[in-house]
């Protein structure tokens, strides 16, 4: 925090910053423009991004209104939630999912807001280009109609998501009232064994204290093994916070993510840059800071997870049985109606579940670090037969990345697709879908009844035991594939 | 402006869905959006549950589908309700269904965000007491309290959200009294941040 931020900000967050502060609070009181209530504050929004999915709704409706975007040049659109993501595409599958498209195009280009559309070559899913184009940046406030907008905290950020009409409102005033969360730090310490991941940090996390337990928190993530991942790991970590009903989760910026930024497209330049390290090497918390709530978890003892029910809470050690009612952390009737939906028995063991398909892609595990290590696992070897599997690459950039590599060919010879990049089918909008009452291993982020399509059976997991899986064509232990 | 009707006292058939985690997903499909706007939703409100297969066919089993509740006002579920997608239609197929409040022992914070923003009162009450709620139930925000026969439990709301709520007041307009400090911010942040104020940028 530079002394000429501080003289700026009002007596109580002055005060604030002389005690021991925490990161969150300091991202948060140099937003401030003014105080709306004991509890409540107009904060400076200093970037937007929109999808065609609730962007779209957000500019018509901020049109029809007649109201202006404020600072145009500070919001940014992108095509990938229900864009065709099979190859020689040119638009959607989605049936009537055109409009979407059409107004997000027309919209766009009357407010004057930067548009990364199908065809273009920085294409992909928001909170993938976001991050690779430097759009988001330590110690920015940046919000999206979007649940995992969270992800972008990887990079120091806080950044969130809200609904359409709360775009409106970043859009029209540069602003979002906001009632100030309370503060959470997840201490992650040790370091995280051979093919565990932070998928499965997050998968264990909730895991133990339930997909509501974060509650409105904002998250810092920290300990040694969050130091230790690049900021690709760190935004699979991000991502998942609102599965825990945190508000947002965040990393603070340190070398990794300074050599991350350096010159990318929107990141700072000369001077800038120079100034702009400054400021953020100030954004960590301060020791002695206090947190609303601590947890601790050791990653030296999580393993491999998988989701056995219809919440990301109903996980397990990927070894494990199916929990009892009584384990599961659900009333008698969840728990029935889980086991049911998915098919599943108590006490089953999930290993050497047959499936019907694999799924690596989506905002949580579809960079290019995330498609190297699945890689490493396929290469050489042929999914089992009657299994569909794909990967779709979470950018345009990320897909070039990997064909460099031949990571496409790896892919492609073991029997999965290779698809252009999107949201694909990570959730189901109509079109393009898996065949009914397929069991699904996934790298995505949410295991919800019908999310990627009526009666599908989802289970999540990190992208190495999706590739496990679908070569074993059934539910299995990435530390046995390779 | 008027962003929607005010809304300070709620009172009718309370229909209640006592799950834990209710995602959007489950309270509007993807699918069942069709349309880039507000409107059109409430026939999907709730759609794999409510419905059958293709074929649409009511689910008599559903709490919706049934005659005593066909008319509910104000919903009851479970924790965490809301989760998942951020998307905004959830509480606009609600509102349109003719939904005015819903009764939870929490809520996923975007979801009840929306529901501030859209004339759907977000009541977070115990497990406990959730448990004691009848058929008829009222919601009165202005004394937060519920009400459902010799019942009568306190709730607690942001006032921030109890005025945008019962006022039904446009937060943009409220906000753009603060124009001269949004631009006083701007100018000095301005100078001190300038990377991220991207006018002069591709």
């Amino acid at each position: 925090m530079s002394a000429r931020t501080g003289a700026r900000l009002r007596p109580q967050w002055r005060r604030a910053l002389a005690e021991p502060a925490t990161l969150f609070a300091k991202l948060w009181g140099s937003h401030v423009v003014a105080r709306l209530g004991p509890d409540e504050d107009l904060i400076a929004i200093d970037r937007v991004f929109l999808h065609e999915r609730t962007g779209s709704v957000a500019l018509k409706s901020l049109a029809a209104a007649g109201r202006p975007v404020l600072d145009p040049h500070r919001v940014f659109a992108v095509t990938d939630h229900i864009v065709d993501t099979l190859p020689g595409r040119t638009g959607t599958r989605v049936p009537g999912g055109g409009v979407f498209l059409t107004a997000t195009r027309d919209e766009t280009q009357a407010a004057g807001i930067k548009l990364f559309d199908v065809d273009d070559p920085d294409q992909g899913i928001v909170h993938v280009i976001s991050p690779e184009l430097g759009i988001v940046l330590p110690g920015a406030t940046l919000v999206c109609p979007d649940s995992h907008s969270c992800s972008q905290g990887a990079l120091g950020a806080l950044a969130w998501g809200i609904g359409s009409t709360e775009a409106e409102h970043a859009m029209a005033t540069g602003t979002l009232r906001m009632a100030r969360p309370k503060t959470m730090r997840v201490t992650f310490s040790g370091n995280l064994g051979p093919m565990v991941t932070p998928k499965d940090m997050m998968l264990a996390l909730i895991a133990r204290h339930g997909a509501g337990g974060g509650k409105g928190h904002a998250i810092e993530f920290t300990g040694d093994a969050v130091r230790a991942l690049d900021v690709e790991g760190r935004l699979t970590l991000c991502n998942m916070a609102t599965e825990f009903a945190a508000m947002t989760g965040f990393v603070a910026p340190d070398a990794v993510t300074f050599t991350y930024l350096k010159g990318r497209r929107y990141a700072p330049v000369g001077d800038d840059w120079e100034r702009a390290m400054a400021a953020w090497q100030a954004l960590s918390t301060d020791g002695g800071a206090v947190f609303d709530t601590e947890i601790t978890m050791d990653a030296a003892l999580i393993t491999p997870m998988i989701s056995w029910g219809i919440t990301p809470q109903s996980a397990v050690p990927i070894s494990d049985a199916i929990p009892s009612a009584g384990e599961s952390n659900l009333t008698e009737a969840d728990y029935r109606r889980a086991l049911d939906y998915m098919g599943l028995e108590s006490g089953q063991m999930l290993l050497g579940t047959p499936i019907n398909a694999a799924f690596i892609g989506s905002c949580t595990n579809s960079r290019l670090s995330d498609l190297r290590r699945a890689a490493n696992i396929v290469r050489g070897r042929q999914i089992a037969a009657g299994v569909v599997a794909m990967v779709v690459p979470g950018s345009s950039a990320v897909r070039r990345a990997a064909e460099a590599e031949g990571l496409d060919r790896v892919f492609l010879d073991a029997g999965f697709e290779w698809r252009m990049s999107g949201c694909s089918l990570c959730f189901y909008a109509g079109g393009d879908g898996f065949a009914p009452g397929s069991r699904v291993v996934s790298s995505t982020n949410r295991n919800f009844e019908g999310r990627q399509g009526p009666g599908i059976r989802t289970h999540i997991a990190s992208p190495e035991t999706v590739a496990a899986s679908a070569l074993a064509g059934a539910i299995a232990d990435p530390r046995g594939s390779v | 402006m008027t962003a929607f009707p005010p809304v300070a006292f709620v009172s009718g058939i309370a229909a209640p869905l006592l799950r834990a985690n209710i995602d959007t997903d489950a309270i509007i499909p993807s699918r069942e959006i069709r349309g880039v706007g507000k409107t059109g939703l409430a026939a999907g409100l709730f759609a794999s549950w409510r419905y059958h297969g293709v074929t649409r066919e009511p689910n008599p089993d559903f709490i919706l589908s049934q005659p005593d509740y066909a008319n509910a006002i104000i919903l009851v579920a479970g924790e965490n309700f809301g989760c998942g997608s951020s998307r905004e239609h959830a509480v606009w197929a609600l509102h349109e269904f003719g939904f005015r409040a819903v009764i939870a022992p929490s809520f996923a914070p975007i979801f009840q965000g929306n529901c501030i923003r859209n004339g759907i009162i977000p009541v977070v009450l115990a497990a406990a007491q959730i448990c004691l709620l009848g058929r008829e139930v009222s919601v009165d925000l202005m004394t937060q309290r519920v009400a459902s026969g010799a019942h009568s439990f306190a709730f607690a709301i942001n006032p921030e959200a109890k005025a945008m709520l019962s006022e039904g007041l446009d937060a943009i307009d409220l906000t753009l009294k603060h124009a001269a400090a949004i631009a006083a911010f701007h100018a000095q942040d301005g100078q001190n941040r300038p990377w991220i104020y991207l006018e002069a940028r591709p």
